[in-house]
């Protein structure tokens, strides 16, 4: 019987030749991942007694979830992060300034196909988009791998996904996930390794393999996976990663999977997340003329570049509706750059966006909040009550092109309307 | 490890951000307690009592990793909570932080809200006295119930770094 992914990498991690669904090991992680609950690990590593790293290369800090500091206490934090790092001279740190940081590490090329992350964020799923085996734990316990390197996995189930393509027009990788979310519902692969399969798959932008890893969390997953290929090794290239640098791993064709399930996307329309679920999930006509206060694009699933470019092709020439507040925030600082050299920024601000630093932004409460009664129109992964300022606010949840026609209109607004027009 | 008090029951995919909201999560303990599942039942910040037991549906902790929420639910002072199922941030969290957590497939169907049940978290077996019904939940593994005895992950390095020098 042949290998999932998810089998072969926590074998490979753990040091063991194979090993199988259910068994717990001690894997060994490439790279540890925290953000802004490094102070926490640093405290936690002060109670430990102990001042040893394993290996300081492992090591990835990013300040991102408050960027810039709101209050002087965050402010120290950031602060005795920024002392440890150079301290322990970890490499790996990456200030206020570089944005969110499964994106920021992506891009300065830490992520590659076979390795093991460990992240104190949920969405650590979205490394699979570079072939790696990406889940979150708590900062404890990523205090504990800094310690002594290692940390308990159980290894999962997988769960086969089959996504057959090309997409029509006006639909994207977001529509696939919300769909897939909203047929298995936000339990339907709890504790499972999720592979994307299918000719959509294949030759797919990194970009959108981050969205479909990203939300892969949003189905309960452990981890995400899209096998690498061409599109991989190049974009790893252009980070400066050498194929010897890193080392593959695909499932068997035989490999064992707890279910598989099929999407068409070539008959997929445009699908919204409603409140107050991620798997509450419509096609876009069932909602469509909702009145909406602020629409917002950024986070780790939705503010690449790509995602960028193809909500500005909807806005271009455009104004946001009156009384409505656009609020784009970039995912990374050299996003920021790119758009500002391609003329995508600038359509943005003729629109009436309002731009924020790269960065979690309003997608964890960092500015962009709601007041009570209010609805916001989102990119990000999540719309669970409270998620953004008030507890009596709404959020729905949608691609970036949605979330552009919606800016335009002021309602929740399906993107295929301008794009035929076009 | 034993536990027995009143059943509070909560329904399925409750996520991080319900067990403690948002624009709480930087409030000082006291003010985070008075607000713990509030918008599931209002009561339950109120009136939970310690040794009382959480009995939830499937899913239970889903959303954000942020420890917050279990430890949240540790300082209610609850005995355990006995689920159909947790989100596996919320599962590994609540080792991490010593929290006793069970996982029972087919609990909901057998305790009411009210209901006075007793848990042995080691062996699993949990007795709703209320009806006389008992269940058996999953198995934990050995290391984990090290864990939860320790206190949790940290206290458990403190030991073995203790036990070592």
């Amino acid at each position: 019987m042949g290998k999932t992914f998810a089998e072969k990498a926590l074998a490979r991690a753990a040091g063991l030749s194979e090993v199988s669904p259910g068994e717990i090991v001690d894997a060994y992680p490439d790279l540890y991942m925290s953000h802004m609950a490094s102070w926490r690990c640093i405290r936690t590593m002060e109670k430990l007694g102990t001042d040893k790293l394993y290996d300081v290369d492992r090591i990835a800090m990013v300040m991102d979830h408050i960027s810039p500091a709101q209050t002087a206490k965050t402010a120290d934090d950031q602060r005795m992060c920024r002392e440890f790092a150079q301290k322990k001279g970890i490499k790996k740190f990456y200030d206020v300034n570089a944005g969110i940081a499964h994106i920021v590490l992506s891009e300065a090329g830490h992520i590659r196909p076979g390795m093991v992350i460990i992240g104190t964020d949920s969405h650590t799923t979205i490394y699979g988009s570079l072939g790696a085996l990406g889940t979150g734990v708590g900062f404890s316990e990523l205090t504990a791998a800094w310690a002594t390197g290692k940390l308990w996995m159980k290894v999962p189930l997988s769960v086969k996904v089959v996504i057959e393509g090309p997409l029509a027009r006006g639909v994207s990788s977001k529509d696939v996930m919300l769909k897939l979310i909203g047929d298995l519902t936000a339990d339907g692969a709890t504790y499972c390794s999720v592979e994307f399969h299918g000719s959509y798959t294949e030759g797919l932008s990194i970009s959108d393999r981050m969205t479909l890893c990203n939300l892969a969390m949003e189905l309960g997953a452990k981890n995400g996976f899209v096998r690498p290929d061409e599109v991989t090794r190049s974009y790893l290239t252009g980070r400066g990663v050498k194929p010897g640098d890193y080392s593959e791993i695909h499932p068997d064709a035989d490999a064992a999977y707890a279910k598989t399930v099929t999407i068409d996307g070539r008959r997929l329309t445009p699908q919204i997340a409603c409140p107050h679920a991620v798997d509450n999930v419509k096609p876009i006509e069932q909602v469509a003329g909702t009145k909406v206060n602020q629409v917002f694009i950024g986070s780790c699933a939705n503010a690449k570049w790509e995602d960028l470019v193809e909500a500005a092709a909807i806005l271009k020439g455009h104004k946001i509706a009156s009384g409505v507040r656009l609020l784009v925030s970039p995912a990374s600082k050299e996003i920021v750059e790119r758009t500002v050299r391609d003329g995508t920024y600038s359509i943005f601000l003729e629109a009436g966006a309002l731009i924020t630093n790269p960065g979690c932004s309003a997608c964890a409460g960092d500015g962009g909040v709601m007041a009570d009664g209010e609805v916001t129109l989102s990119t990000a992964n999540r719309n669970f009550q409270g998620r953004m300022g008030s507890y009596q606010a709404e959020i729905y949840l949608g691609s970036p092109a949605v979330a552009a026609a919606t800016a335009i209109r002021g309602v929740i607004t399906d993107p295929r309307e301008f794009m035929e027009r076009k | 490890m034993q536990a027995r008090g009143r059943c509070w029951k909560f329904g399925d995919n409750i996520p991080t951000d319900m067990i403690v909201r948002t624009d709480m999560i930087f409030k000082p303990w006291p003010e985070i307690l008075k607000h713990v599942l509030e918008t599931c039942n209002p009561e339950f910040p109120a009136n939970v009592k310690p040794g009382d037991i959480v009995v939830t549906g499937k899913h239970f902790g889903q959303s954000s990793g942020r420890a917050i929420a279990a430890k949240a639910m540790k300082q209610t002072k609850i005995g355990c909570i006995v689920a159909e199922g947790f989100a596996r941030t919320f599962y590994r969290n609540g080792f991490e932080i010593g929290l006793p957590i069970l996982e029972c497939p087919g609990i909901t169907e057998h305790v009411s809200d009210g209901d006075v049940l007793s848990v042995d978290v080691e062996s699993g077996k949990i007795v709703n006295e209320t009806t006389g019904y008992e269940l058996q939940a999953k198995p934990t593994p050995p290391f984990l119930l090290d864990m939860l005895k320790a206190g949790g992950l940290i206290p458990m390095a403190e030991r073995l770094a203790g036990e070592r020098s």
